[in-house]
């Protein structure tokens, strides 16, 4: 197993590698650049020599090789470099919104798994029966509500519901407070997005809990364990549990590692301070070195969890022994 | 012996959407206390689901028990509530299944799903049941059974799952096992292992034993009596000398007829049973097994014939069953 683990990490470099080589050469293929855009951006004139300067000053005029290797051999060493457009270093700037977009993101999964296998299993056991119906209806609306329009009716939701009962309207606070340091006021703020996303998340999740135990609840050794005499309970959360985590695993970890970096509208409509909303300003800013950046810290949250999935499978399933 | 079990006219039914499918249409039987009985047939015959329903372990919907009466220890199973049908399962009456590559949890360790039944029906502790688990791998006739204990099913070939299965019914000291074609799927090496060693402990232990199964052999060897299915009905029941020397149905003879003996002489040709068996949905009241009986006649499609007495314990149902053997003599 921890020879797998190595192995795992060691082919990690490779795959970062690659996504680092996608991601250089596929920015440079877009036209224009970030000193276009802030000289020139406005569609003002600009002087073609002061673009030039620009692009020396911040490397880009270099040969191609030359800025790859800065990139790759900078990543490696944890020497990102700054941003090159606010110019502060990208470590700053990505730390400055990580702790927030990883906090949602682990929120929004503790949300979706409250969620999934409790309404999951309900609707497998209850097969047919308006319970089923009723959580089948929920998740097929989680699918089709968008989180941003949830997040929306959460906010206004909430300031109808202060004003009706409090004779003032409350609004979720704006700026983000560590939750080490006033727990209150951060989950104030990030349990609604959590929720609205976490909702969202829950109902592939659920769907696949139930399938995948319908199934369970089918085999052989399930049948074994009733003709033990063992209660309801104890087949379906000691027997037939474990066997049907499998795939809702695969689907959880995947929509984690997602919403690290992707959860651009919702940041928007709660106002947060993400990475997603970063993203797309690096992007839009043609930012190369904080976009290759992050994309760099997208792809490495996805290595990790890979592995992290790996791990569960192995001590949910002893079939699956990596060797 | 005193009466353990009593089947009475049990009728079990699947919904399907090509109709009602009558698995068991009214068959009784019973077993005595500490006895051994096969329940011999093809394959949907009905013999597997006849004996789940004892336990009602018939997934509804969409099967279903809709008729008869199964006496257990002078109780009706089907009348009791949950909570105490929990109790005489894996307690009273206990289950071999057919399949051990797949009866067998594969997540939880065999010490965990001998033990838990222990707990449950025994009222031991963690401590005790796994002592008496080691003792029961012992029994079955698995080595180093403290480290197996450990173990997943995984790691174990098919012949020691169903050792483990044996082991896990014979846990709770049960009045009757019911093993379901417990070797079917062994290898033929190891069948004879298996069937020595559950009928070895069931005698000891004094465990009735009713052994479904397709195979007449195990009949013959294993079996003090016989009941004989054929599409949900039960066609003839005796004991095992009488129905394997002398038939009384058409479809008993041909079961006969299709297996090695070692009995006979050599050189006598196996001769299959021509056709198939019926479509369950649609039974007419005739004899169900008159299409592929040779000695079938007019008054067998009007109804199906009544389980008569032969002589003494001996029963079936055939119009004809007197003339069948006179028939059999001259053919031979």
């Amino acid at each position: 197993m921890y020879k797998y683990i190595i192995k795992r990490v060691l082919l990690a470099i490779p795959t970062l590698f690659g996504a680092a080589l996608l991601v250089f050469f596929l920015l440079r293929a877009i036209p224009g650049d970030v000193c276009e855009i802030r000289l020139a951006g406005t569609g003002l004139y600009a002087d073609p020599a002061e673009i030039e300067l620009c692009r020396d000053k911040l490397g880009l005029n270099d040969p191609m090789i030359v800025q790859f290797w800065d990139f790759v051999s900078g990543y490696f060493t944890w020497d990102l470099g700054d941003s090159m457009w606010t110019g502060k270093p990208i470590t700053f700037e990505i730390g400055l919104r990580f702790k927030l977009s990883l906090q949602i993101a682990i929120m929004a999964t503790l949300v979706a798994i409250a969620i999934a296998i409790p309404l999951g299993i309900i609707s497998a056991v209850k097969q047919d029966t308006w319970m089923d119906y009723a959580v089948r209806a929920f998740s097929i609306a989680g699918i089709a509500i968008p989180s941003f329009w949830l997040g929306i009716i959460i906010i206004l939701g909430l300031l109808i519901v202060t004003q009706h009962w409090f004779g003032a309207p409350w609004m979720p606070p704006i700026d983000y407070v560590s939750p080490f340091e006033d727990p209150l006021r951060n989950m104030s703020q990030l349990i609604w997005p959590a929720v609205a996303t976490g909702y969202r998340y829950s109902a592939v999740a659920t769907r696949m809990t139930r399938s995948a135990l319908l199934e369970v609840l089918r085999e052989d050794y399930v049948r074994t364990a009733r003709s033990k005499g063992l209660m309801e309970r104890v087949i379906i959360n000691r027997h037939a549990l474990k066997n049907a985590l499998l795939p809702v695993v695969t689907i959880i970890a995947i929509e984690f590692a997602f919403l690290i970096g992707g959860l651009v509208v919702t940041e928007q409509v709660f106002n947060l301070n993400g990475l997603g909303k970063l993203f797309v300003e690096s992007v839009g800013a043609q930012d190369f070195n904080l976009t290759q950046q992050l994309v760099m810290l997208v792809v490495l949250i996805f290595v990790i969890t890979n592995l992290v999935v790996d791990i569960l499978y192995a001590w949910l399933d002893p079939r699956i022994r990596y060797s | 012996m005193p009466r353990l079990l009593e089947v009475e006219n049990l009728k079990t039914q699947f919904e399907t959407g090509a109709g009602i499918v009558k698995a068991v249409d009214g068959i009784s039987y019973y077993v005595d206390e500490g006895e051994t009985v096969a329940i011999v047939g093809e394959s949907g015959c009905g013999k597997s689901v006849g004996a789940m329903s004892i336990l009602r372990l018939i997934p509804d919907p969409p099967g279903k028990i809709v008729d008869g009466r199964i006496i257990f220890e002078g109780r009706n199973v089907l009348e009791l509530p949950d909570s105490e049908i929990r109790k005489i399962r894996g307690g009273q009456i206990s289950m071999v299944f057919q399949e051990p590559m797949t009866s067998l949890n594969p997540v939880l360790t065999i010490g965990l799903q001998l033990t838990e039944t222990m707990m449950l029906h025994l009222g031991l502790s963690q401590d005790e049941a796994d002592k008496r688990a080691v003792e029961l791998l012992g029994m079955v006739g698995i080595g180093e059974p403290e480290r197996r204990l450990k173990q997943y099913p995984h790691q174990f070939s098919g012949g020691m799952r169903q050792r483990v299965m044996i082991a896990l019914a014979l846990s709770c000291k049960p009045k009757l096992i019911i093993a379901d074609e417990p070797t079917t799927a062994l290898d033929v090496t190891i069948q004879a292992q298996i069937l020595e060693l559950m009928r070895n402990l069931t005698k000891d232990m004094g465990v009735a034993l009713i052994i479904i199964t397709h195979n007449l052999g195990v009949v013959a060897r294993y079996a003090e009596r016989v009941i004989v299915m054929y599409a949900g009905k039960i066609v003839e029941m005796g004991t095992a000398k009488q129905v394997y020397h002398d038939p009384h149905h058409p479809y008993t003879i041909g079961l006969l007829n299709s297996v090695p003996r070692m009995d006979l002489h050599r050189g006598r040709r196996l001769v299959p049973i021509e056709g198939q068996p019926p479509d369950l949905t649609r039974l007419d009241e005739g004899c169900s097994y008159r299409p592929r009986c040779r000695w079938a006649i007019d008054k067998c499609a009007a109804s199906f014939p009544p389980l008569e007495a032969i002589d003494g314990s001996q029963i079936a149902a055939c119009f004809r069953k007197d003339e069948l053997e006179k028939d059999l003599k001259s053919a031979s």
